[in-house]
């Protein structure tokens, strides 16, 4: 490139005295930084829609949201529901575990969070959480552990009867999902 | 050309290399400074273009594969997803179909040019039957993957040229049921054409650098068919080729683009967009564009075996060209009288690809009737197409071999060189002979 100068810098040259139009070096580097740059913006303009295609499908984003009917639930009974490929815990807690779950809500919680916070307004005995651990995300079944809630059998993580994290390497609480009422039985999920 | 290296590695880094690995002096000296002749012309740009290509349809594809599904229930409907639902599937799906298009495109003008050029001559051969090799496994890939997405045109090709195999006398119908694993093209048909078509892809890709290293052991042909003499003939490959091939690129992807932004189905065929169905053959079946001229002569014979022998047989002859060209000149160049047959060859490939896109029985010229001869009315495809296929094997049986011995070529110059500095009274004042000598 500027090799190819002979005597002079691009400093030297004046406009209108650049001998050929080829030897003038400041000519010469934008036409190789322009098509460097458009080799660059072509990859990269690639690039992202080969990237983005492993992203969620539309298909896949249209069925991300469930409605359940809670009607089908019995008072201290559990249903567990596939949602986005997971377990989904719906839980109708008697009024023993809701106690005990207000009762834990001044100890010191590792991930702190009322019960009141983890459930819809008045609506405390139904419990509904994403079903995998926050560990590693195995499945936690009912009724293991110290605290009346769940117990992972991957790595012996302890949730109460609120899904918080009490015992165990898990650094979260079960996740609570975002959904809303649409009726007094009625849920819609995601 | 090869065995020399002016590789100098410049970091200690790179000296600790070289001794251990020598990746970088391999780079330097095949794709920087591999000495090139000086007068390729854009006919010589479609091998970066096609190796652009290669790579392009296995991006594309590996991104394909993880969206389709290899079941006949559901492979139709998984190409449609990944059309509508997948991020970008569009784009890459249109990338990925039309490139295989593009890809024949590119190949067949590089084939006419080895041909035009006479590339295929020694001590090429081996360069040239290791591209005839690549030939052959991209029209398996092709094929493999033109049933992938499971439509009319899909299965009933499949059937079609799984038949073929059956015209092979006593062992023809147990290889076809070998090869559908079953009574029919059904799924474990379409299961291993999946896997096939995602071996074979990088077949080519070990045939290609097969093909690139017995390109850089005589170096490449030229224009003129002479051989380098000195280093005045050539020029480094970086940044003469790099540059002429990169623009030649840049253009064949603004064609490739318009197809796929602007027309992705209009290189396909409508039937296919109908979900496969063993219990109707569509109304006219054909390949796509690249495979027609096959086809034709295929149709042209009335004898189920012949017809296979002589489509198969089309492509076998480009295997023995080296050795049926018996001219001592290579470059068409200087071979008037073979340039026009040669270009009567070129008329004739496509009056085939013309052929086999219509049906057998179709008038050429419709509305005339006056060329009935006995039973045979040479106005109809069949024999449009009979004509082109005699032209295509006589092309390299007969004339090929015979115009080396009787024509007379013009005076081929002594070197790369001459011809050029003969006409340096036309050059410009300050440009200058020898460009590699500047800087």
């Amino acid at each position: 490139m500027a090799d190819t100068v002979v005597g002079a810098t691009a400093d030297l040259h004046v406009p209108g005295s650049s001998p050929v139009d080829g030897d003038d070096p400041n000519r010469r580097d934008f036409i190789h930084i322009a098509a460097g740059v458009a080799a660059l913006g072509l990859v990269g303009g690639l690039a992202w829609p080969f990237i983005d295609q492993m992203n969620p499908a539309g298909d896949t984003l249209a069925l991300a949201s469930i409605e359940f009917d809670l009607g089908k639930v019995e008072a201290g009974q559990q249903v567990v529901v596939k949602w986005r490929g997971k377990p989904l815990f719906v839980r109708n807690r008697t009024p023993k575990e809701i106690q005990e779950a207000i009762k834990a809500d001044g100890s010191d919680l590792r991930d702190p969070a009322t019960d009141e916070s983890r459930h819809k307004p008045g609506k405390a005995q139904w419990l509904i959480l994403v079903g995998t651990c926050t560990h590693l995300g195995c499945v936690p079944t009912f009724g293991g552990g110290d605290y009346g809630g769940w117990f992972c059998p991957c790595h012996g993580s302890v949730y109460d009867t609120s899904g918080r994290i009490r015992k165990g390497p898990a650094p979260k609480n079960l996740e609570v999902p975002d959904y809303a009422f649409l009726s007094d039985t009625k849920v819609k999920i995601g | 050309m090869s065995g020399h290296s002016t590789y100098e590695p410049k970091s200690g880094f790179e000296r600790w290399l070289d001794t251990r690995l020598p990746i970088l002096r391999f780079a330097n000296d095949t794709i920087v400074t591999f000495p090139t002749p000086k007068n390729l012309n854009y006919w010589y740009t479609f091998g970066g273009v096609l190796a652009l290509m290669l790579g392009v349809q296995i991006v594309t594809g590996i991104i394909l594969a993880m969206h389709y599904v290899p079941h006949v229930d559901m492979a139709f409907a998984s190409v449609q997803r990944i059309k509508r639902d997948v991020n970008y599937g569009w784009l890459i799906q249109g990338l990925h179909a039309n490139g295989a298009s593009m890809f024949f495109l590119a190949v067949y003008l590089h084939m006419f040019r080895g041909l035009y050029y006479g590339s295929y001559k020694a001590p090429r051969e081996v360069l040239w039957i290791l591209g005839c090799v690549i030939y052959l496994l991209m029209i398996g890939t092709a094929f493999f993957g033109y049933v992938l997405p499971w439509g009319q045109m899909s299965f009933h090709g499949a059937v079609v040229i799984t038949n073929l195999i059956g015209a092979i006398p006593m062992v023809g119908p147990s290889i076809t049921t070998w090869l559908w694993g079953g009574f029919a093209v059904d799924d474990a048909t379409l299961n291993r054409f999946f896997s096939l078509h995602y071996l074979l892809p990088f077949m080519i890709a070990g045939v290609v650098g097969l093909h690139i290293w017995a390109l850089h052991v005589p170096g490449n042909s030229n224009p003129t068919g002479v051989n380098v003499s000195s280093a005045q003939d050539t020029v480094p490959f970086h940044p003469y080729y790099t540059v002429k091939d990169g623009f030649a690129i840049s253009v064949f992807l603004l064609l490739y683009a318009a197809f796929v932004f602007y027309m992705p189905d209009a290189l396909g065929d409508a039937a296919n967009y109908v979900q496969a169905n063993p219990l109707v053959t569509p109304a006219h079946i054909v390949p796509e564009w690249y495979l027609l001229p096959f086809y034709a002569i295929l149709r042209a014979v009335p004898n189920k075996l012949m017809g296979v022998i002589l489509m198969f047989g089309a492509i076998a002859t480009l295997f023995v060209l080296p050795w049926l060209d018996t001219s001592k000149v290579r470059s068409m160049r200087y071979r008037p009288t073979a340039r026009l047959y040669f270009l009567i060859f070129v008329l004739a490939c496509i009056v085939l690809g013309f052929c086999g896109a219509h049906a057998p029985d179709d008038l050429v010229i419709p509305g005339v009737s006056g060329l009935q001869v006995g039973d045979a009315n040479l106005n109809s495809f069949v024999w449009l197409s009979r004509i082109g296929a005699l032209y295509y094997f006589a092309y390299f049986w007969v004339i090929t071999p015979a115009l080396g011995l009787f024509e007379t070529p013009l005076p081929v110059p002594e070197s790369i060189s001459e011809p050029v500095l003969s006409h340096s009274a036309m050059t410009p004042a300050g440009a200058v002979a020898s460009p590699e000598k500047r800087g």
